[in-house]
C-alpha cells in the first residue's frame, strides 16, 4: 500500500492489482472436507495409540496391530489427510505474514516437505503392514 | 506483510508530548491524551494531553475534540461532519477500539481518553488517515445496479422478502473502522479487500434487481481480495452501527461453493 512519489498509477489501478486469480473456492472446500474426514481419523487414531500404549508397547504389537488391513488402510487415511490438511493451513499462514520471494520459498519449503514426510510415513506403515 | 513495529519515523516520541492544563476553577475534568503528527515538520509522532472541562463541554468524545479545537489548541486536526453517526467521517481509535468519535460518550471512558487515528493506515495530520486506497478499493467492487435487462418505464420492483435481505447491510456508512480493526486488513490491505469493502460487495451480490451476481463473485474470488478473512469478528465486534460483515463474508464464502458443489 506504500505510495511512493514514482508511483504515478491511480488508486483504482492499485485497488484491481492484477485482478482475481480466480481461485480459492477450491483450497477453501477442501480445507473443509479434510477437516472433517480428520474428525474420525483422528478420534481412531489417539483412541487406538491410547489402547496400544496401555499394553505390551513392543515393535510386534504395533506391527500385529498394523498389519491388520483395516488398520493400516486407516493409518495410510490418516496420514494423507492430516498433512493434505495441513499443507492447505500452512499455506494460509504464509499468504498471511510473508511477502515477496520469501512468500515463494517458503510455499514450496512447505509443499517439499510435506510431500516428503507423507511418502516417508505412508512408505512406514505399509513397510511395518506388510512385514 | 506483518510488520510488528513501526518505522523509526512512526515512532512516538513520548518525551515530545505537551499538556494543556484544565482552565482555574473547572470542576468536573477528563484528560484527553491524542496522538498528534504533523508532516510539516521533521519531528515523530508525539501524544498530547489536554485537561477538558467536562462541566462547559458536550457529553460526545468529538464535542470534547471540538471544544480542544475551538478552545485550546486550533492545531488539532480531525475530519467530523454530521455529528450524528451517519456521515462516518470521525472514525477514530478511542479507548483501543475503532468507534466514531460524535456517537462515543466521554463517561464511557474509564480513566484517561486515548485517542489515535485508525490503526496501520498512513496519516495525514494528528487524526486524520489516508484513505485513498480504501475508497479505490471500494470503487473496485463497483457498488452499483448492474443490470442487462433494458431499464424498466417504472422503478425495478423487489418482494418484501428480498428487500429485507438487505437489511444490515445498506446501513453501512463506509467508516473504516471495521478494516483498520482487521488483522488480515493489516498486514495484506494492498490486496484483500477488507471487512468494510467485502459487506459492500455482498450488498450487491444479494440485491434482487442486480444481473451481474457471477461476474461479481469471478471478480472476488481471489485468495487475497476474499480468502484473507480467517473469521477473527474484529470487524463485527467494532462497527459503530452494530453490522456484522464477518457474517456478509461468510455468506459470500458461502456462494462461491455453493456454484461450485
Amino acid at each position: 500500500m506504500a505510495k511512493t512519489s514514482k508511483d504515478l498509477r491511480s488508486p483504482l489501478s492499485r485497488a484491481r492489482g492484477l485482478g482475481a486469480a480466480k481461485d480459492g473456492v477450491h483450497h477453501f472446500w477442501v480445507l473443509r472436507v479434510s477437516a472433517l474426514a480428520l474428525i474420525p481419523l483422528s478420534l481412531w487414531f489417539v483412541f487406538s495409540v491410547a489402547c496400544l500404549a496401555s499394553g505390551p508397547a513392543d515393535f510386534y504389537a504395533v506391527q500385529h496391530w498394523v498389519s491388520a488391513p483395516s488398520v493400516a488402510v486407516a493409518l495410510v487415511l490418516f496420514l494423507a489427510t492430516a498433512l493434505y490438511h495441513s499443507v492447505l493451513g500452512v499455506e494460509e499462514v504464509i499468504l498471511d505474514y510473508s511477502t515477496g520471494p520469501a512468500r515463494l520459498t517458503l510455499l514450496l519449503a512447505s509443499k517439499f516437505l510435506h510431500a516428503i514426510v507423507a511418502a516417508a510415513g505412508i512408505f512406514a506403515v505399509l513397510k511395518v503392514a506388510l512385514g | 506483510m506483518a510488520q510488528f513495529s513501526l518505522p523509526q519515523n512512526s515512532k512516538i516520541d513520548k518525551s515530545a508530548g505537551k499538556t494543556f492544563k484544565a482552565p482555574a476553577g473547572a470542576k468536573k475534568v477528563k484528560t484527553f491524551k491524542i496522538y498528534r503528527y504533523d508532516p510539516e515538520t521533521n519531528a515523530n509522532p508525539r501524544v498530547d494531553t489536554y485537561e477538558v472541562d467536562m462541566g462547559s463541554c458536550g457529553p460526545m468524545v468529538l464535542d470534547a475534540l471540538i471544544k480542544i479545537k475551538n478552545e485550546v489548541d486550533a492545531t488539532l486536526t480531525f475530519r467530523r461532519s454530521c455529528r450524528e453517526g451517519i456521515c462516518g467521517s470521525c472514525a477514530m481509535n478511542i479507548d483501543g477500539t475503532n468507534t466514531l468519535a460524535c456517537i462515543k460518550p466521554c463517561d464511557e471512558i474509564k480513566g484517561d481518553a486515548k485517542i489515535y487515528p485508525l490503526p496501520h493506515m498512513p496519516v495525514v495530520k494528528d487524526l486524520v488517515p489516508d484513505l485513498t486506497h480504501f475508497y479505490a478499493q471500494l470503487a473496485s467492487i463497483e457498488p452499483w445496479l448492474k443490470t442487462d435487462t433494458p431499464a424498466p418505464t417504472r422503478e425495478r420492483l423487489q418482494s418484501e422478502e428480498d428487500r429485507a435481505k438487505l437489511d444490515g447491510l445498506y446501513e453501512c456508512i463506509l467508516c473504516a473502522c471495521c478494516s483498520t480493526s482487521c488483522p488480515s486488513y493489516w498486514w495484506n490491505g494492498d490486496r484483500y479487500l477488507g471487512p468494510a469493502i467485502l459487506l459492500q460487495a455482498y450488498r450487491w451480490l444479494v440485491d434482487s434487481r442486480d444481473e451481474a451476481t457471477g461476474e461479481r463473485l469471478d471478480a472476488l474470488e481471489d485468495p487475497f481480495k476474499l480468502y484473507r478473512c480467517h473469521t477473527i469478528m474484529n470487524c463485527s465486534r467494532t462497527c459503530p452501527k452494530g453490522l456484522n460483515p464477518a457474517k456478509a463474508i461468510a455468506e459470500t464464502k458461502k456462494m462461491l461453493v455453493e456454484r461450485k458443489v
